[in-house]
């Protein structure tokens, strides 16, 4: 028996692991398309400068409100059109998933680097210590997300960073709820009490020993909260509190676009669209996560 | 049951005072003088200074000015507006109408539409009407919904000129306030059209506004309804030689829509949410435009007070969805 367990290294068992999770990830067609897509998303996003056929900010004095280069009167230099000041929409758009990715890797990070910290010591310690962390809690979780977002953004000032910070600051129960009832449901198993017996100090137990076994639940809320922080960024945006034009963020493209819903149906439909499709494909990978994740589905 | 209520309006004790706390701190945390900020963008001289600063009692201790701002607000004072000097509480009170009407209109749409949906989706599981609905399901729940509102005026209002822009009601009617809700009040007033013209207004907003919840009731329905059939109780349910009919609906609806109702219920943050930017989009007279027009107006006592007034009807829906729970669900109320 020694010898079997001696064997198996932990690579090993870390690309079985990971072999069993993809196995599981590719059962879903949605999550593999989902993904397909993030990808292509982040490589557009890389790649915006190669990309884009023009600068995102250049405005061309003759082309202004142009219609996709299918449409009449529409220019094949201009493929989805130019807004209202004559800048390329699609150049723009590209340039627009810099911004999306980036507030998505932001606010997650944040709010999950957060979380876990407020968690971890609440479900840890439990007691006085437990119950007021939690209370605080709640009553974030008592404001709409949205609205509590764009007061917060009004004590720090519009722009994208503060609504970045509102945003993650707004998310950041959910991650501690999470990893408060994941850390309770594992600290009376065996193997913390064993490590806690070898010796492991509180810190080393709560991060080395508890942590890793409580990602399972984190990592596909943080997916979620990815495509929430996109849709809540760009409704910042787009009610003129979260990134500010000139910025070719989504959101504001919108809110610059709305008075021409009327004429222009492009300088609508195409932020939106990217908007939908962006938080539509980090959905689908989250679904597959958690299939993928949780063992209870698993087996069903 | 009473013991069960009453611990539950116990643990609301502590929500409620942080509550307060954070609209009490809104204030004070903006950058720049309170004072200042409360007298409006004309500034002030020193006298009027000192008048507004004691009248406001920024000159008393913190504590001191936390437990006045509390007392004001169990008298029903919850300051005045700096634009139209009115107090925020009659203003909430005559705005809050249209946000409940928008929100229950929208949150029926969503019931009606996606318990079935969720239930047929289950039953069927894997076939062409799951997967269609819960693809659409997740197009609905990824769906930046102000950019959803403004297609569908494009369409509806723009090419086909079948619904108004925004409003709730066509200029061409006037008729008291009597219940605020315009769709009865329309009915109330008598007036030939005038009805038809509130439900043509209340109809695109409505939709927009039911998306997410719909999207969301009807995922958590097929959820709910795909483990309840995996229950003992319904195997013997089927076993006895029952109908799937009475199978279905009397042994595993019943027991799935538990979790369902919780979902519906805890739907109103994202209803209150959503009603801003809906609200915004259609130009309709509500809590949440009241709230963005407030913050785009540095009107910062009407932002303060719409902030602890929103959170304290989420909060007492939350207590209600609690409530039912316990009610419906007796293991609930021994924990």
């Amino acid at each position: 028996m020694t010898d079997m367990t001696t064997k198996i290294s932990d690579s090993a068992i870390r690309r079985q692991m990971l072999k069993e999770f993809w196995f599981y990830f590719s059962q879903n067609r949605g999550a593999v398309i989902g993904l397909v897509f993030f990808v292509l998303l982040v490589l557009t996003a890389i790649f915006a400068p190669l990309l884009a056929p023009h600068d995102p900010s250049q405005q061309y004095r003759d082309a202004f409100l142009l219609p996709p280069a299918w449409e009449e009167n529409g220019r094949a230099a201009f493929l989805l059109g130019t807004d209202a000041v004559g800048r390329d929409v699609l150049s723009r758009l590209i340039y627009g998933s810099q911004y999306s990715l980036f507030i998505g890797i932001v606010v997650v990070s944040i709010a999950l680097f957060g979380g876990i910290l407020i968690g971890l010591v609440a479900g840890f310690f439990g007691g006085w210590v437990d119950t007021v962390i939690m209370r605080v809690m709640d009553v974030i979780l008592a404001f709409p997300s949205l609205l509590l977002a764009l007061v917060l953004v009004a004590i720090l000032g519009p722009g994208l960073t503060n609504a970045m910070i509102a945003i993650a600051i707004v998310y950041q129960p959910h991650f501690a709820r999470l990893t408060r009832a994941a850390v309770m449901g594992e600290k009376e198993r065996e193997y913390v009490s064993a490590a806690r017996v070898a010796g492991a100090g509180n810190l080393r137990l709560m991060f080395k020993t508890i942590l890793p076994n409580c990602l399972a639940p984190l990592i596909v809320q943080a997916t979620l909260s990815f495509s929430s922080a996109v849709l809540d960024s760009a409704a910042l945006g787009f009610l003129g509190m979260g990134a500010q034009p000139p910025t070719p963020e989504w959101g504001t493209m919108l809110a610059e676009a709305r008075e021409f819903i009327q004429s222009a149906w492009w300088v609508v439909t195409f932020p939106g669209l990217a908007i939908l499709l962006t938080v539509l494909a980090i959905n689908l990978m989250g679904d597959g996560l958690r299939d993928a994740l949780d063992p209870k589905l698993k087996r069903s | 049951m009473l013991r069960f209520i009453f611990s539950k309006l116990l643990y609301l004790i502590p929500t409620f005072i942080g509550i307060t706390l954070i609209s009490f701190s809104f204030i004070r945390l903006l950058p720049g003088d309170p004072v200042l900020l409360m007298a409006g963008e004309r500034g002030v001289s020193a006298e009027r200074y000192a008048q507004i600063s004691a009248q406001l009692g920024y000159d008393k201790p913190i504590w001191q000015q936390y437990l006045t701002y509390l007392g004001n607000l169990f008298q029903g004072d919850f300051g005045n507006s700096i634009v139209t000097k009115k107090p925020v509480l009659t203003e909430f009170l005559q705005l809050f109408p249209a946000t409940v009407e928008l929100s229950l209109v929208a949150i029926i749409i969503a019931t009606v539409i996606g318990v079935p949906v969720g239930v047929i989706a289950a039953i069927k599981r894997g076939s062409w009407f799951d997967q269609i609905s819960m693809t659409g399901a997740l197009v609905g729940f990824s769906m930046p919904i102000f950019w959803w509102g403004l297609l569908l005026i494009i369409f509806f209002s723009g090419t086909l000129g079948w619904t108004p822009v925004s409003g709730r009601i066509s200029l061409m009617y006037y008729f008291p306030q009597v219940t605020g809700f315009m769709l009865i009040d329309s009915l109330l007033s008598g007036q030939a059209g005038a009805f038809k013209s509130a439900v043509s207004h209340l109809i695109l907003p409505s939709i927009v506004l039911a998306t997410i919840p719909l999207a969301v009731i009807a995922r958590q329905t097929r959820s709910a309804m795909l483990e309840v059939m995996g229950e003992d109780y319904v195997r013997t349910a089927k076993a006895k030689g029952l109908s799937p009919a009475r199978v279905i609906g009397v042994h595993a609806l019943r027991n799935a829509m538990i979790p369902v109702i919780t979902t519906i219920g805890l739907q109103i943050g994202v209803l209150m949410a959503g009603a801003i930017l809906t609200e915004t989009i259609f130009s309709w007279p509500g809590i949440g435009k009241w709230m963005i027009d407030s913050i785009s107006r540095r009107d910062y006592p009407v932002v303060q007070s719409g902030l602890l007034l929103t959170a304290g009807i989420v909060m007492i829906v939350n207590l209600l969805v609690d409530l039912t729970y316990g009610l419906i669900n007796p293991r609930i109320r021994r924990q």
